[in-house]
């Protein structure tokens, strides 16, 4: 176990992470302020990846992707927000899982009748095609694009919440909704830009994610249970929370997936390891979700509530 | 308002389900048709499940996403027994409660020190572990599942022959509605259904609400892991697919679906759910397209799912025989 | 919301028994993953097969045939639905493709029951070859360890020192990767398996690039394939490192993959590139009619057409005796003019073919293969000694 491959596992957790962050940001905050359970966001990111491709396809530039996969997903966040979300605030978050679970049967559909069956291409954009070296590894050089512009991302939400009105008003709505209404904001409006920005983010996930994984249907439906495990670690409603939870998930997993069947075979048998070891690589995040929930339910890093 | 009472649509529409459900086996083979006697057998276990998941959600409100882990355990109880040659169904059986019943317990326990999301979160990680253990069991097939040759033998019959799988299982679903609904009114429901309102009262009254649940959190896995038997001898096949958290979402959806917390409900949701399913498809290839929206109509509209839906509906005719009668009676005095 | 109304109507339309009259058509159920990251395999097995019935004016053996196509999702559960519908209630004479391996195996108990007659075109699971065969099932397509037997030596013979062996954690991927070893006698440096339709291998890759083997033998068919070998590419391996492959650079793959793809070598028993008449004539068809070139799948569903065809025409019209049908089929095999050179079915069902190595090279502007020789020539496989079956 050499120190280059600890680096560069560790590289690809901290990726992992930074675009789990962009799904749990949008996902945490729709939660926190609109208690509301959003089992689509899965698919956003899957339409964001699509809205990516097809737009590659037809100009052969990653900006254009890449603009055409955020407005895409405001588009289709706000109108979602518009249409059925705001139907359902204040109901009982079964209410909501049942509406999102449909959701995300229509979207996966839909994909596949506009898309069809088979997988999406999107190349790596050509100035990011190849490998930085630091520290002894050559590690692509897109996926450290990946990390650098999730970390520009959480600077910036962190500016938007803590520096400019509109996240001065959606830091009040997190703490009490009916005020922020009751002072003559238009709450319905600042709801339906936060959905939309949520929207905006995991679209973001999806183009970014587009060059590494195929862009396919059903592709949001896994990254969606880790995502929900993220919010749950770093507490509902916080984007910092979810950032320390999506950066710790994200380096867990990839390190267990990495390390932990090696480790095994040290203390047991091959046959042994070459079992136990992806399994409980696998399991380790909800363990480790277990943990956090019987020591400190609300969360690591919870948002301060009045 | 008064509810008309044996003769309303939420009485009724269930029974003529279950009278339905009753005669599939003669139709199925006068008219030989034996997909649809697997088909309705399905749907029948899955509604065992739903039930059995109901009295922890409904009852309980506790809303568990990992219930699949129960009946995926019951199937494996099965397949397991059967890949070292025991083909007794009351060993299935024993196993499969025993098993439910002591992970149940402490993954219920566990659970319980949490409420809301974090509730849910966990049942889910639960799922998820048992998930990956069985992939992870090469031995017993991992990721492809195992087939099943030694289906349960019980009491003389074979539940591996479709005809027999679908009797039991109807019988035990009869049994588990009858017992349901006993016990929805019944001291125990009583305070489980107050717990799930408000556990401080319940609590204050000096019942332990939690012990309650717990309770009712381990009676309903271990109905889901014999739902889980019946599935394994019906499909002669356990994967750890059956225990996906996509099997737990689609429960929650069915009894939602249906109408939470009612003795029916989940059997309805089932049969809509899995009905329209292959209704839909009949017409088109596309039918998560249509089937998805219909789901979000359903939440929207929010009545409380079909059970709801029909229950409102009586209510409409009541209040409609309630302003009929006095009409009538005005009419009988001026014509005395 | 009515849906209190769909459910006595279902019920009672369910009860009525649309009782399906046996029909004087044969129907034909084809089955396989129509959805997700490996959708394109059973699009091209469905298109290929289409192809060879519409040649045939829709019919095979001069019947006029239904064919009734199924998504089984890469899902064993709904694979053993999807067969059982289709023997139960659509009454097909057979059965086509039956997708993934494990989707195969836990269809096994109905096909075997019922005794139709299925023909895989999508594997060739090892069970099914040795103790477990079934004289109504068949593989069009390969034993799975057809393939990499021939890889396996091809690099032994090359010399290669030591191998990194990867591939999914399921069936086949055992399938393969035993193949692999049986011929192949140098140093294993690792065997490593990871999830089905896991898309990011960065974790992997970081432990391939540690362990510097002389070159890495991976088998990731479908979407899986095309993830792997991009972010092989993206992690800079790719033009330094010997890429030996199956069923992960092929016609389902290479038009995602594209210069990713240059340079890996590649063991099948077809290729497009296959220089023989029957072969030129099928991919000039199939290029025309469908504007993609196909796949080694879809070369093994259109052979079972052609197999399904010879078959047809020999039980005339008792094609619901299935036993006959099973052994018109067997025969049938060594019949037909394979698109993939010299074909016939050994004693366990499984194909005897031969097996070829491709370079995948880019020409002018096109990625294309050639082919660097026969690796294997008439091979069976090494389950079938204990097959029963004649």
């Amino acid at each position: 176990m050499s120190f280059s491959l600890i680096l560069s596992q560790l590289l690809n957790g901290l990726q992992f992470g930074v675009l789990l962050f962009l799904l749990a940001a949008g996902l945490t905050l729709v939660f926190g302020i609109m208690s509301f359970v959003n089992l689509a966001h899965g698919s956003l990111y899957m339409l964001g990846a699509y809205f990516a491709a097809t737009a590659y396809n037809h100009t052969e530039s990653f900006t254009v992707a890449v603009v055409a996969a955020l407005a895409g997903c405001i588009v289709v966040g706000m109108a979602l927000e518009r249409l059925a979300v705001s139907r359902l605030y204040g109901r009982d978050h079964l209410d909501h899982v049942l509406a999102t679970f449909g959701m995300m049967m229509f979207f996966n559909e839909a994909a596949r009748m506009l898309w069809g069956p088979q997988p999406y291409f999107l190349p790596v954009p050509d100035m990011l095609s190849g490998t930085v070296d630091l520290l002894g590894i050559s590690y692509p050089a897109y996926r450290f694009a990946i990390i650098v512009v999730g970390l520009l991302v959480a600077i910036g939400a962190h500016l938007l919440m803590h520096k400019t009105r509109l996240g001065m008003l959606i830091r009040a709505g997190s703490i009490n909704p009916q005020m922020v209404g009751a002072l003559g904001v238009n709450i319905k409006l600042l709801n339906a830009i936060l959905f939309g920005l949520g929207a905006a983010l995991a679209g973001l996930a999806g183009v970014m994610a587009g060059p590494i994984l195929s862009v396919q249907v059903g592709m949001g439906e896994p990254v969606l249970i880790t995502t929900l495990v993220v919010i749950v670690i770093g507490g509902i409603g916080s984007v910092s929370g979810a950032l320390y939870a999506a950066l710790i998930v994200g380096i867990v997993d990839t390190m267990g997936r990495a390390f932990l069947p090696m480790l095994l075979r040290d203390v047991m048998s091959r046959e042994a390891a070459t079992a136990a070891g992806p399994a409980l690589a696998s399991m380790l995040i909800y363990i480790l979700m277990a943990v956090v929930l019987a020591l400190r339910p609300q969360g690591l890093f919870p948002a301060r509530r009045a | 308002m008064q509810k008309q009472s044996s003769f309303g649509l939420a009485k009724a529409v269930p029974a003529f389900l279950l009278l339905l459900l009753a005669v599939v086996p003669f139709a199925a083979s006068y008219f030989e048709q034996p997909f649809y006697l697997a088909f309705f057998g399905r749907i029948i276990i899955y509604a065992i499940a739903a039930t059995a998941l109901n009295l922890a959600l409904g009852y309980g409100g506790l809303v568990s996403l990992g219930h699949a882990l129960f009946m995926g355990l019951g199937a494996y109880s099965v397949a397991i027994a059967s890949f070292h040659e025991i083909d007794s169904g009351l060993a299935h059986l024993a196993i499969t409660v025993a098993v439910c019943a002591l992970v149940g317990l402490v993954t219920g326990a566990i659970s319980l020190r949490t409420s809301g999301i974090a509730f849910i979160m966990i049942t889910l990680a639960f799922g998820q572990m048992g998930y990956f253990v069985f992939v992870s069991l090469k031995q017993y097939g991992g990721d492809d599942g195992i087939t099943i040759s030694a289906t349960s033998k019980l009491l003389g019959l074979d539940l591996g022959n479709t005809m027999t799988v679908y009797v039991v299982a109807f019988a035990v679903l009869l049994a588990l509605l009858l017992w349901m609904a006993r016990l929805r009114v019944s001291p125990f429901g009583m305070v489980l259904r107050g717990a799930r309102e408000n556990a401080r009262r319940i609590n204050a009254i000096g019942l332990p609400s939690k012990r309650y649940q717990l309770l009712a959190y381990v009676m309903s896995s271990v109905l889901c892991g014999i739902s889980g038997i019946l599935l394994a001898n019906l499909n002669a096949f356990a994967s750890p697919s059956n225990m996906a958290w996509m099997v737990s979402g689609d429960l929650i959806v069915m009894v939602v679906l249906g109408g939470i917390g009612s003795v029916f409900g989940p059997l309805l949701g089932v049969l809509a759910f899995l009905g329209l399913e292959e209704v839909i498809k009949g017409y088109t290839e596309h039918w998560m397209a249509i089937f998805g929206p219909l789901i979000v109509l359903v939440a929207l509209l929010g009545k409380a799912g079909i059970v709801g839906v029909l229950e409102k509906f009586d209510d409409w005719r009541a209040s409609r025989a309630v302003r009929i009668a006095p009409v009538a009676a005005q009419k009988q005095e001026s014509a005395a | 919301m009515q849906f209190s109304k769909f459910i006595p109507a279902l019920a009672a339309t369910a009860l009525m028994g649309i009782a399906s009259i046996a029909s004087a058509q044969v129907k034909v159920g084809l089955t396989g993953a129509m959805s997700g990251p490996v959708a394109l395999l059973g699009q091209d097995q469905y298109d290929a097969f289409m192809l060879a019935v519409e040649e045939r004016g829709g019919k095979l053996g001069g019947q006029a045939v239904t064919v009734i196509k199924e998504d089984d999702q890469l899902k064993p559960e709904l694979g053993n639905q999807i067969v059982r519908k289709l023997i139960d209630k659509d009454r097909v004479q057979a059965i086509v493709g039956l997708g993934f391996s494990n989707v195969v195996m836990a269809s096994v108990k109905p096909i075997v029951e019922s005794g139709t007659v299925a023909i895989a075109t999508n594997s060739g699971a090892s069970p099914l070859a040795g103790a477990n065969c079934a004289a109504n099932i068949f593989s069009t397509a390969w034993p799975n360890d057809g393939a990499p037997e021939a890889m396996g030596k091809y690099m032994q013979d090359k010399g290669i020192k030591n191998v990194y062996l990867m591939a999914p954690n399921y069936q086949a991927g055992k399938d393969m990767l035993a193949g692999f070893k049986r011929f192949y006698k140098g140093n294993v440096i690792d065997e490593v398996y990871t999830q089905v339709g896991q898309a990011d291998y960065s974790a992997e890759i970081a432990q391939l690039q540690a362990a510097s083997p002389e070159a890495v033998f991976a088998f990731y068919p479908g979407g899986m394939g095309v993830n792997f070998v991009k972010q092989l590419s993206q992690a800079g391996l790719l033009p330094k490192l010997p890429v030996y492959s199956v069923f992960m650079v092929d016609g389902t793959t290479m038009p995602a993959l594209r210069d990713a793809a240059v340079g890996s070598i590649t063991g099948m028993m077809w290729d497009a590139s296959l220089n023989t008449p029957e072969n030129n004539k099928f991919v000039k068809a199939f290029e025309a009619k469908y504007k993609r070139v196909p796949s080694e799948y879809a070369a093994a569903a259109y052979d079972a057409a052609q197999v399904l065809d010879v078959a047809f025409k020999k039980v005339g019209a008792k094609v619901d005796d299935k036993k006959a049908l099973a052994a018109a089929v067997k025969a049938a095999g060594a019949e037909i003019k394979s698109v993939r050179g010299p074909f016939r079915f050994n004693n366990n069902n499984m194909p005897v073919q031969n097996y070829y190595v491709f370079n995948v090279v880019k020409e002018g502007n096109q990625v294309v293969t050639k082919q660097l020789g026969v690796a294997l020539a008439n091979h069976g496989d090494s389950y079938s000694a204990k097959c029963p079956l004649k």
